[in-house]
């Protein structure tokens, strides 16, 4: 039983046998036949202000739900403003199908207005792309579409239609299932392969457990716990694999890299396995990649072959998902104590309090991101910006909550966090999100707030206002004597732009005045606004600095020897960015 | 070292545009790529001679294995197989020289496809190395223009080098 359907119409019955309920956008030219149709078909579209943001509240919604987010945007500069948000998709995994418009197939090529080459640009920064030519094969390219986007490693696919696509007829048939002989995804690890990554973890005597965000992604919560509790290996996540493993549990490590804990990277540098699930061995995670782990054999489980041995060799390779091959891996270890090593990681944690927050009466980011973890009681997601306050959040607050922080971590786009955070509360309605932004990576998606205040959803947004682009003014002062280039910043009162969005806006000036502040916000129905001003020249420790090893790990800025200004050329030379 | 790679795609819009792609944002050296259909034109056949350590190669097979329309990468270095690449060598020649033009092109079994009053064509397949030795002989002629294909490589006997794994269907 087939219809005869437009282009657009087929769209939209695709759409909704995909289960999308929500799609984020902004019409032009050349979807405007689509919107038409859409008004039709029962689902939400939210108006973003700009494409970026769209991107990124349908990454927000794909992370906090574990469903494909969807955006749409023009042709032209409605698909070159959904680039970054593309490309972070891509990076971190998360699962996307973007929706562009184009110049109708006739126009290809001749430059009309708001042409662009979707198709070419988006190549490398998706998982597959389709340039939509012919009407009778949109169905199959939205199915197959969605099929990449959520299977395997999953990834953002984007989907070209030109507008004369969308206006053409014919018979609408939905493929019953893909056919794509080149995309096997591989989920079950090879059973010899999980034998000898046992047999690795049963001989050795002093194992950690690196997780990723494969652990979330897969849902394999409950596969890493047991698995860290039967054989009593200390457990470390990546920064976006935190909140796949309880932060209060006894095993529990921190995260590692740049600035992870003092003795979550120490464990990485004395240990004699690796367990790594789900996780690329960034470099941000790695420090430099010749002194990483260097007593240890590592056993790597990625659904993404191409991931075992880019980086770092694997001992044991196993490609799968991470879900199931942890579920056949903890019943083939035996039970095992590591009390030893794990006391003597305690002993780290104590010697080398990572996580204490600095004695000083100054209002400090660390000190309201612990206040944040009291006054909501772990309760909150928290999504963060990129820049300080985001590692800062992501060392302070305690994630006992699965799947509660959400950040964009290979990309690192500053603007991430407050379109992403509206994906996040669409995704998840009933809990608390926290936005946490600095004013730098604000400035660059705060169009977004009118999206807040439109969709009546209830964000919490606090933002770090220390009158710099922290992240940099802190590598500026540790790596190029304190000479500020740009990072300066005038701001305007975020507190009179918030209420001019009819957001209330609350300023915080002193230490004393954060938990009061932060109580009310919670209190307060609908979003806020929390104007945080943050002493402006903090720095975020531990860190590794560019280019060293996490055995270089600088625990405090009274421990960092300024690197003397004729040596500066070979810091970033040696492998840092 | 040289690594000699065989790919069989699937025939769709932008697939080279893909694997060159891939090459260039990766890093890796592409230093000759061949493309043509196979017995099917919905499937193509490429062979990227990459420059480059074992794991570097082992990388660039997996990332071609990444890419949808990417159905079968082989690595054929170590096996035993047959390479061949064509060239157009259009040399200039003389009434003087085109004897000796011709007499160097028959010793490598070249062929000379076109004949003006001051230049030929020779047309000549092979190794890599062979058309190499051709090009330095005839150098000295004056070479004034030449395309190479790069190139095609097949396992020899009845192996097959690469084939698309059956269709099959999933949900």
């Amino acid at each position: 039983m087939s219809q005869r359907l437009n282009g657009a119409q087929i769209l939209c019955e695709c759409l909704l046998r995909e289960g999308v309920e929500i799609m984020f956008g902004m019409p032009g030219g050349a979807v405007i036949p689509f919107y038409n149709t859409l008004l039709d078909y029962p689902i939400k579209h939210v108006l973003c202000r700009h494409e970026q943001g769209a991107a990124h509240m349908a990454d927000g919604y794909a992370r906090a739900t574990g469903k494909v987010g969807v955006c749409i945007g023009t042709s032209g500069p409605g698909a070159t403003n959904m680039v970054t948000g593309i490309a972070t998709a891509m990076m971190d995994s998360v699962p996307m199908v973007a929706i562009t418009g184009q110049v109708p197939t006739y126009a290809i090529g001749k430059d009309f207005f708001q042409e662009t080459d979707t198709f070419g640009i988006t190549m490398p920064i998706t998982k597959h792309n389709y340039l939509v030519m012919n009407v009778k094969d949109l169905a199959r390219i939205v199915k197959e579409a969605f099929y990449i986007a959520r299977t395997g490693r999953p990834g953002p696919v984007v989907i070209d239609i030109p507008k004369d696509i969308f206006t053409s007829e014919t018979e609408f048939v939905y493929p019953e299932k893909v056919n794509l002989p080149g995309y096997r995804p591989h989920y079950h690890g090879h059973i010899r392969q999980i034998r000898q990554a046992a047999k690795l973890l049963d001989e050795s005597k002093k194992p950690i457990i690196l997780a990723g965000h494969g652990v979330i992604l897969s849902g394999a919560y409950d596969e890493l716990r047991a698995l860290a509790e039967k054989a009593d290996i200390p457990v470390i996540t990546t920064l976006l694999g935190i909140s796949c493993f309880p932060e209060s549990h006894p095993l529990s490590f921190g995260f590692l890299g740049m600035h992870g804990t003092y003795y979550a990277n120490m464990a990485v540098c004395e240990c004699d396995c690796i367990l790594a699930v789900g996780m690329r061995m960034d470099d941000r995670v790695t420090g430099r990649l010749k002194d990483f782990a260097p007593n240890a054999k590592v056993i790597h489980i990625d659904i993404d072959p191409a991931e075992l041995g880019k980086n770092v060799p694997a001992a044991v390779p196993i490609v799968g998902d991470a879900k199931q091959v942890l579920s056949v891996l903890v019943n083939e270890v035996q039970p095992n104590s590591h009390r030893d090593w794990i006391e003597h990681l305690n002993a780290l944690r104590i010697q080398h309090p990572s996580l204490a927050l600095p004695e000083t009466e100054e209002l400090t980011t660390p000190y309201t991101i612990r206040k944040i973890y009291e006054v909501t009681n772990g309760e909150a997601i928290l999504v963060t910006d990129v820049g300080q306050a985001q590692m800062f959040a992501a060392q302070h607050y305690w994630y006992d909550k699965r799947n509660s922080h959400i950040t964009s971590g290979g990309l690192g786009p500053m603007g991430y966090a407050l379109p992403a955070s509206i994906g996040v509360q669409f995704g998840r309605p009933n809990e608390l999100v926290f936005c946490v932004t600095g004013d730098g990576g604000f400035q660059m998606t705060m169009e977004e707030l009118a999206v807040i205040v439109e969709e009546r959803l209830p964000i919490k947004i606090a933002l770090f206002n220390n009158g710099y682009l922290g992240m940099v003014r802190q590598w500026q002062q540790l790596f190029h004597q304190r000479r500020y280039s740009a990072v300066k910043m005038w701001n305007p009162d975020f507190v009179k732009l918030a209420e001019a969005y009819s957001i209330p806006g609350i300023r915080v000036t002193e230490k004393g005045g954060v938990e009061e502040a932060l109580r009310k916000a919670v209190e307060t129905p609908g979003p806020v606004l929390l104007d945080i001003w943050v002493t402006p020249e903090e720095c975020v420790w531990p860190m590794v600095p560019p280019g060293a090893s996490l055995q270089e790990t600088i625990e405090r800025e009274e421990d960092y020897r300024p690197v003397p200004a004729h040596k500066m050329a070979t810091v970033g030379s040696t492998g840092g960015v | 070292m040289k690594h000699i790679i065989v790919a069989l795609v699937q025939n769709q819009p932008g697939v080279l545009q893909r694997v060159a792609s891939m090459f260039s944002r990766r890093g890796f050296n592409i230093e000759s790529l061949a493309v043509g259909h196979t017995d099917t034109t919905k499937i193509s056949r490429m062979t990227i001679v990459v420059d480059g350590s074992n794991t570097v190669v082992e990388q660039v097979t997996k990332q071609l294995y990444k890419l949808i329309d990417v159905l079968k990468v082989s690595d054929v270095t170590h096996d035993r197989r047959v390479d061949r690449e064509l060239a157009l060598i259009k040399v200039a020649a003389t009434g003087a020289t085109r004897g000796e033009i011709s007499q160097i092109a028959e010793l490598f079994r070249a062929k000379i496809v076109d004949v003006a009053h001051d230049a030929v064509i020779v047309e000549v397949t092979g190794e890599e190395e062979k058309i190499d030795a051709l090009v330095g002989l005839l150098r000295p002629f004056g070479i004034k223009e030449m395309v190479r294909t790069g190139t095609v490589s097949m396992v020899r006997g009845s192996a097959i080098t690469a084939k698309e794994q059956p269709e099959e269907e999933v949900a």
